[in-house]
């Protein structure tokens, strides 16, 4: 089947079998391996992307589903050669060891702040609740977040 | 790499699409919510559909709203919308309990409450909140429709009342002037399904317990409730014995089964204490404290 959607800004139309993961079409299709494939089962967190403003699992979700719909990736955080102060955040605090979390960790930390500017720790642990860090490194992440809320975008991009 | 095997997609455009989409492909089509139950046991397959009938776009089916002297859930409101909603936060603070704990933020933001009801696992919180609060739900086919109550709906581990070319289109919750309610849940990690879990709701008299209801999840108990417990305690005094007497009925009552998280005695044990902690704050939150 043709599926058409909106990939960071950008209109994608590809043919894809039905039963095409999400995950998959980013990163196997479309080549946006910033995405990453983790547990498959809806646990880690490590695939979340945005649809419509709102983060999900993509692991746990067919491509087809997100046809006609706007799907945001971690590839898009940055803008304009600026990163986003959640990127900036994991750099100051060290919010990543092996990387494997950080773009499920920053979709979801750039929706929580962008709903909450200046949240707590414990929001931020319930906010991340869903996105496993083996590392096990969540007292930088949290404390990269927290950065982030210090310091936002002078000028949020479009 | 775990992928479904190979279906046909379709998106209905409304309920009576979605219907005349069921009819059309026959037992071996599912309709498709948030997922979040489904795609992992096609991917497993423990499911096989030969054709998904995607309702995402169905949104006149995404509501909370005050219907006559009941709350109506359209079936495609997620848990996220669930755990914010304040109609359900002041009629039956259950919910709120409940929903913070059930998956993760990012799961919530995609399952429905007519795929858990749907899905009917045998440890799902929302069965337990809908039974404890004797709900019921409304199922629609090309035919007309139904409605079935809550305790009722469940004919064993995943299977519902809901037959081929039917749909749950709403859950329907009474109101209870001044009743209180609550939920507690043990879960092994943040996000997991439930050791065991218990939810009530009480509506009191003066101190008597004019009414109540008792939901009990992950325990083996019968359509997730003791009516035994709800026998004991109503019309007698919201007294700390009493609600202990009727916990010891939930323990004595259900019938868990041991797996990697617990053996029986311990789901027993939690069967009878997270129902007493339900029943407590319920009867706190029916005297208007902050509990």
């Amino acid at each position: 089947m043709d599926i058409t959607m909106t990939v960071n800004g950008h209109e994608v139309t590809r043919e894809v079998e039905p039963r095409l993961l999400l995950v998959h079409f980013l990163r196997d299709v479309l080549g946006l391996t910033g995405t990453h494939w983790g547990c498959d089962t809806s646990n880690c967190g490590a695939c979340v992307v945005w649809v419509d403003g709102t983060p999900l699992k993509s692991c746990t979700t067919l491509a087809a589903m997100t046809a006609g719909h706007a799907v945001r990736t971690v590839e898009d955080l940055e803008q304009g050669g600026h990163l986003d102060p959640v990127q900036e955040g994991f750099m100051q605090e060290h919010g990543l060891q092996c990387g494997f979390c950080t773009p499920g960790m920053m979709m979801t930390a750039r929706w929580l702040l962008d709903r909450n500017p200046d949240p707590d720790e414990s929001t931020i642990r319930e906010c991340i609740s869903g996105n496993i860090c083996r590392c096990t490194g969540y007292e930088n992440i949290v404390r990269a977040v927290r950065w982030a809320a210090a310091h936002p975008a002078t000028e949020v991009p479009a | 790499m775990q992928v479904p095997a190979p279906f046909e997609y379709e998106r209905a455009t409304s309920v009576d699409h979605a219907l005349a989409l069921l009819e059309r492909h026959g037992p071996d089509a599912r309709l498709i919510a948030g997922g979040h139950s489904l795609l992992p046991m096609m991917k497993l397959r423990l499911a096989r559909p030969e054709v998904l009938i995607d309702i995402n776009a169905l949104s006149d089916l995404d509501y909370v709203r005050i219907d006559g002297d009941a709350i109506a859930i359209g079936a495609m409101t997620r848990h996220a919308t669930l755990l914010d909603s304040a109609v359900l936060h002041e009629h039956y603070p259950i919910f709120r309990d409940a929903e913070r704990v059930i998956a993760d933020p990012i799961v919530r933001n995609r399952g429905t409450i007519g795929g858990s009801f749907c899905q009917a696992d045998p440890s799902e919180d929302l069965s337990a909140v809908g039974s404890a609060l004797r709900g019921s739900i409304v199922i629609r086919s090309s035919a007309g429709t139904r409605t079935v109550p809550i305790r009722e709906f469940h004919d064993g581990p995943y299977e519902t009342k809901v037959a081929s070319a039917e749909m749950l289109v709403e859950v329907r919750i009474p109101i209870r002037p001044s009743a209180g309610s609550a939920y507690e849940k043990v879960e092994r990690r943040a996000g997991d399904w439930a050791v065991a879990a218990a939810g009530a709701f009480v509506q009191l008299d003066g101190d008597v317990v004019a009414d109540v209801g008792i939901g009990l999840t992950a325990v083996g108990a019968p359509h997730f409730t003791c009516v035994a417990a709800e026998d004991a305690l109503r019309g007698k005094a919201a007294t700390p014995a009493n609600l202990a007497a009727a916990a010891q009925q939930c323990h004595d009552g259900c019938n868990p089964q041991a797996d990697q998280r617990g053996p029986v005695d311990y789901k027993r044990h939690l069967a009878r204490e997270l129902t007493l902690r339900a029943l407590t704050r319920s009867v706190a939150r029916a005297r208007g404290e902050n509990a």
